[in-house]
């Protein structure tokens, strides 16, 4: 009983050490001069011989005696440690690796006695370090092209130790640290989730208790409670070198099978995840990085030829963002064919080849995640990498993650993961929608948004039926909860509608939910079976009062309500999409002003994009102005100073309002604005930045240029342009800040002047009109946050709105003043409405006072 | 009546380790078999004790939607989330307007399921000699879940087969994703 409790403690360590080892033997010929690292690799090897002859397994022994001998003369500097040694010492781990698995499965070493590894090694021990040319011929086979290492072969440079580290003065770290099963850890988890559930419950409760104890006590509880969970939940952590410590020796042997030189590099190897979630990740990420060496990277010639260094990088990063884990893996390889994917994905019948043709590079590189993309034919045919990311991508999915894949031709392929830290406990957005309750994962919220009156019914459209939501310029397909889980409507604020915006697969769309409530770490619990052929769930969970909500599945959600569709043609590009790669892509905003006909500026300055008709354009000072959002906005015109062209602003025609299209950048809590000719674009590119091109030298408020999208691109220097402003207009105070206008429409002068009072009373600034016509030209006249129209005109005042452009966005409130003194729950609402929006637009970074961004 | 919770445990180790089928119930005439009973509509069910885990009243429940009718919803069992499952409903019967049902607790391959029946009976011990083969022109609906009958005096006990149930409920649910209504 006890040797077998010592044979299994033998195999875990053993098994521990050779993954280590795997990689330190890799390490070195990078290093081969490095003790620390050659006396770390004899440990190993000399720990496991010894076990093996205390437990009495004689093949083991034997192999690793061998190898042990060789070390040693390595670590004396007797011998250098060459390529091919190296592999024939990876070669006996191998077996001994093979061994230790027989073991494990029947406890005895079994018949095989790597005869073969063993005549090798003795073969190669036995030779006098003077002949190492032998020595190469003799393992031929095994010989990599890894370039051969740098030092000279002059066994002087390898530095001799003293002594060989003692083995019995290992850290003492090893008495500090036990062995622990998962399957308590496990069990652990799952009582800390409870615990985490009953907390909510007491926390709910606290609120309806006025007891000072009892309100201390649940606080402590609280504190108590979420120490222990992270604190649990740290014990399952592990780093994620667990998993790419076994990579440099897969790419190793991977170069050397398909003669190319590729140089492994990781960044953030001590990121940690939840045990469950490394395991998970460990065959999607081999696959990866089998896919980067095996069809990413050139062979050296090839990249000799395209003016590369013959050594490819495959780099690996790994880093903590919000609750999540960003693992990169990104090859300086061919990149992805794009022509040759369309076409392969138009051959194999995934897309149609208008479609293809119609597709954005993005979104083309994106097709290799197609399931029946990859099949085993596909591999030779094609230089794009495809083998098996359908696989890889669902795996992901699986635990909650996210796949993206970037590539450039002739440059490399990045691919991006992005998982949660763990499964158990995840952060929810709770919403409603009709008498229930639903969660909805954090990881894949993107922004919520709020509607409300007359911007509702504006802002989304219907296409034959299909909503639609226009958020920033782009459209932005709507799904409704309600109607894709065929519940009905719960009767709450008819004239306020909740957008979720959330992201499934590469795209995104809008959820429309009754209500929002808040974000809650919830402990996701497994539906029973009768439950899991409905796609659109992902668990459920119990609430803080002990009821349970269902925990919505985006991505079946997308599906069962038809907003993905079928590779659409167009992306929604969101400036939150920026991916932070370490490669320096940005967004950048195109446009055209003046002579110059394609000018860019990073689309993060960017504070809005505004249509304001030419009329609304006045003077102050002799300086162009625009009254927007109850402020001044000063206006600098690119325009004009960029050569302009037959416009006279001042000659503007009222009749016909002529639309400027202005950029609106933020400083801290000012603002400016920039008059251009044309938006053109938003694009995600790589920068690099000339100072070059006459243009530069003619105006100073330009950088340099660029080639963005293929063409030549003159970078804005903001700073320079805002110089050009007169500096007092930042000083300006805000004469009306914290309150909000309100243009009130009501043909009853009476019920108008009874709400006007309270309204003013709230310290808002108030405007009254009778009929539509005054309506607008009240809004011409003055700035208005909002309207409130009583419900008799209401149809006529929001028609007049919409009608005009640059009054569109205002929302609208109705059933205001008319009801207001009737119905005081009525007018509560409109008084809170009102007040939200007055809270908006106090806070500098509310820039659009009806949306509220996450 | 709050809780009727069965002691599940001594009937199990009273009848030691045999198996519970029903095929083996029946050759061993004079074995006694204890049987949770209750009622749906005008039936008289039991189920097999070693079955039921517990018995409670009314829970709240969180509706599922889209799921078929017959998934009532989601109850909290201490911390557990249990799928309640409308017996009535999968019988199709009438259901009272002002029904609160009782939920018997059995346990599934899959973890525990709640059954939705009209009222809890007592637990009845049954001889296995009056045991019988459900008739051949018994409903089919009826027929997919119950294993048999026990002869009672003046009335019959069917005899519900809990694998059964939860497979039939479990079909309904992955063939009709989408069917919201299904015939009441």
């Amino acid at each position: 009983m006890e040797e077998l409790e010592a044979i299994k403690d033998f195999l875990i360590e053993s098994n521990e050490n050779l993954a280590r080892m795997d990689q330190e033997l890799v390490e070195i010929e990078g290093r081969p001069g490095d003790q620390n690292l050659i006396a770390s690799i004899f440990r190993t090897i000399h720990t496991i011989k010894g076990t093996c002859g205390f437990l009495g397994f004689g093949t083991l022994e034997a192999i690793t005696h061998i190898a042990e001998s060789i070390l040693s003369q390595v670590r004396d500097g007797e011998r250098e440690l060459t390529p091919a040694l190296v592999s024939l010492i990876l070669e006996s781990v191998d077996a001994v690796k093979e061994v230790l698995e027989v073991i494990e499965r029947t406890g005895v070493e079994g018949d095989n006695e790597y005869l073969d590894v063993r005549d090798k090694l003795r073969q190669f021990c036995e030779q006098s370090e003077g002949v190492p040319s032998v020595v190469t011929e003799t393992t031929t086979e095994t010989v990599s092209p890894v370039p051969e290492p740098i030092v000279p072969p002059n066994t002087n440079t390898v530095a001799r130790t003293d002594k060989p580290i003692d083995e019995a003065a290992r850290p003492a770290v090893a008495d500090s640290t036990i062995r622990v099963d998962v399957v308590l850890l496990d069990k652990l988890m799952n009582l800390v989730g409870e615990l985490v559930l009953a907390r909510n419950q007491v926390l709910q409760f606290t609120t309806q208790q006025d007891d000072a104890a009892f309100s201390a006590t649940s606080q402590r509880l609280n504190l108590i409670t979420s120490e222990l969970q992270e604190n649990v939940m740290k014990t399952r952590m592990q780093p994620i070198g667990v998993v790419w410590n076994k990579l440099p020796r897969i790419v190793r042997d991977l170069a050397a099978s398909c003669r190319k030189q590729i140089q492994i590099s990781m960044d953030g190897a001590d990121t940690e995840l939840d045990k469950t979630i490394i395991e998970a990740i460990k065959d999607p990420l081999t696959h990866i990085v089998r896919n980067s060496c095996d069809h990413g990277i050139e062979a050296p010639a090839a990249r000799m030829r395209a003016g590369k260094s013959p050594a490819a990088t495959l780099s690996l990063r790994a880093y903590h963002e919000g609750g999540h884990v960003n693992i990169e893996i990104a090859d300086d390889g061919a990149g992805i064919d794009v022509e040759k994917v369309k076409a392969r994905a138009v051959q194999r019948g995934l897309i149609r080849s208008e479609q293809a043709e119609r597709m954005s590079e993005r979104e083309a590189v994106r097709l290799v995640f197609l399931p029946g993309f990859s099949t085993a034919d596909q591999v030779t045919s094609l230089s794009g990498r495809g083998v098996g990311m359908d696989v890889v991508k669902t795996n992901i999915e699986k635990i909650g993650g996210v796949v993206d894949l970037a590539s450039r031709k002739g440059e490399g392929t990045t691919v991006k993961i992005k998982i949660p830290l763990t499964l158990a406990i995840i952060p929810g957005l709770v919403v409603t929608s009709g008498q229930e309750r639903f969660v909805i994962p954090q990881v894949s919220l993107v922004e919520l948004v709020r509607l409300e009156g007359e911007a509702a019914r504006k802002q989304i459209e219907r296409v034959q039926g299909a909503p639609v939501f226009r958020r920033r310029g782009n459209l932005l397909p709507l799904a409704l909860l309600n109607e894709v889980l065929k519940v009905e409507a719960s009767a709450g604020d008819a004239d306020a509608v909740n957008i979720v915006i959330l992201q499934a697969e590469d795209r995104q769309f809008g959820l429309v939910v009754d209500g929002i409530s808040d974000t809650q770490e919830i402990v996701v619990k497994p539906l029973g079976k009768q439950l899991k052929g409905l796609t659109c769930y992902a668990g459920a969970t119990i609430m803080g009062d002990g009821k349970v909500a269902l925990i919505l599945d985006v991505p079946g959600v997308a599906q069962l309500s038809g907003v993905l569709g079928e590779n659409r043609g167009h992306t929604s590009t969101d400036s939150s999409k920026t991916p932070r790669a370490h490669d320096e892509k940005q967004s950048l905003l195109l446009f055209r002003a003046g002579q110059i006909d394609r000018l860019a500026v990073p689309l993060s300055l960017v504070a809005r994009l505004e249509e304001l008709p030419s009329a609304r354009i006045e003077y102050a000072t002799g300086k162009r102005v625009v009254q927007y959002r109850g402020q001044i906005l000063p206006l600098i015109s690119l325009t004009e100073h960029f050569g302009g062209r037959e416009m006279d602003p001042r000659n503007g025609n009222e009749e016909t309002p002529e639309v400027t299209q202005v950029i609106v950048f933020t400083d801290q809590d000012r603002r400016i604005g920039l008059e251009v000719d044309q938006i053109l674009d938003i694009i995600e590119e790589h920068v690099t930045i000339r100072k070059a091109g006459s243009a530069a030298d003619r105006y100073p408020a330009l950088l340099g240029s660029a080639v963005v999208g293929q063409k030549v691109t003159d970078f804005l220097d903001l700073h320079a342009v805002i110089r050009l402003a007169d500096e007092t207009w930042f000083e300006q105070p805000d004469p009306r800040q914290r309150s909000v206008n309100i243009l009130l429409a009501d043909p009853n002068a009476f019920s108008r002047g009874l709400f006007r009072n309270e309204l003013e009373m709230a310290g808002h600034r108030v405007f009254e009109a009778a009929n539509e016509t005054e309506v607008a030209e009240r809004l011409a006249a003055e700035v208005i946050d909002v309207v409130v129209s009583a419900p008799v005109i209401h149809a006529k005042v929001s028609a007049r709105l919409r009608s005009d452009p640059a009054i569109e966005t205002i929302p609208v409130l109705s059933g205001g003043p008319d009801r207001a003194d009737r119905n005081s729950a009525d007018r509560e609402t409109m008084l809170a409405s009102i007040r939200r929006l007055a809270v908006m637009t106090a806070s500098p970074n509310a820039e659009i006072p009806k949306e509220v961004v996450q | 009546m709050t809780e009727l919770t069965i002691d599940c445990e001594s009937a199990a180790s009273a009848r030691g380790r045999r198996d519970s089928s029903r095929e083996t119930a029946q050759k061993m005439a004079g074995e006694r078999m204890q049987y949770a009973t209750f009622h749906v509509a005008e039936l008289f069910f039991g189920i097999e004790v070693l079955h039921v885990q517990e018995v409670l009243r009314h829970q709240t429940m969180t509706g599922v939607p889209l799921a078929p009718s017959v998934i009532e919803g989601l109850i909290n069992l201490r911390g557990q989330i249990v799928t309640a499952v409308d017996l009535r409903r999968m019988l199709k019967t009438r259901i009272g307007s002002e029904a609160s049902p009782m939920n018997i607790v059995v346990r599934g391959e899959d973890g525990p399921v709640s059954l939705l029946v009209d009222e809890i009976g007592d637990v009845i011990e049954m001889q296995s000699d009056t045991f019988e083969r459900p008739p051949e022109n018994m409903p089919a609906h009826l027929r997919a879940i119950t294993s048999g009958i026990h002869k009672l005096e003046g009335r019959l006990l069917l005899v519900l087969d809990t694998e059964r149930v939860l497979r039939t409920a479990s079909k309904t649910s992955n063939s009709a994703i989408g069917e919201s209504e299904v015939a009441v």
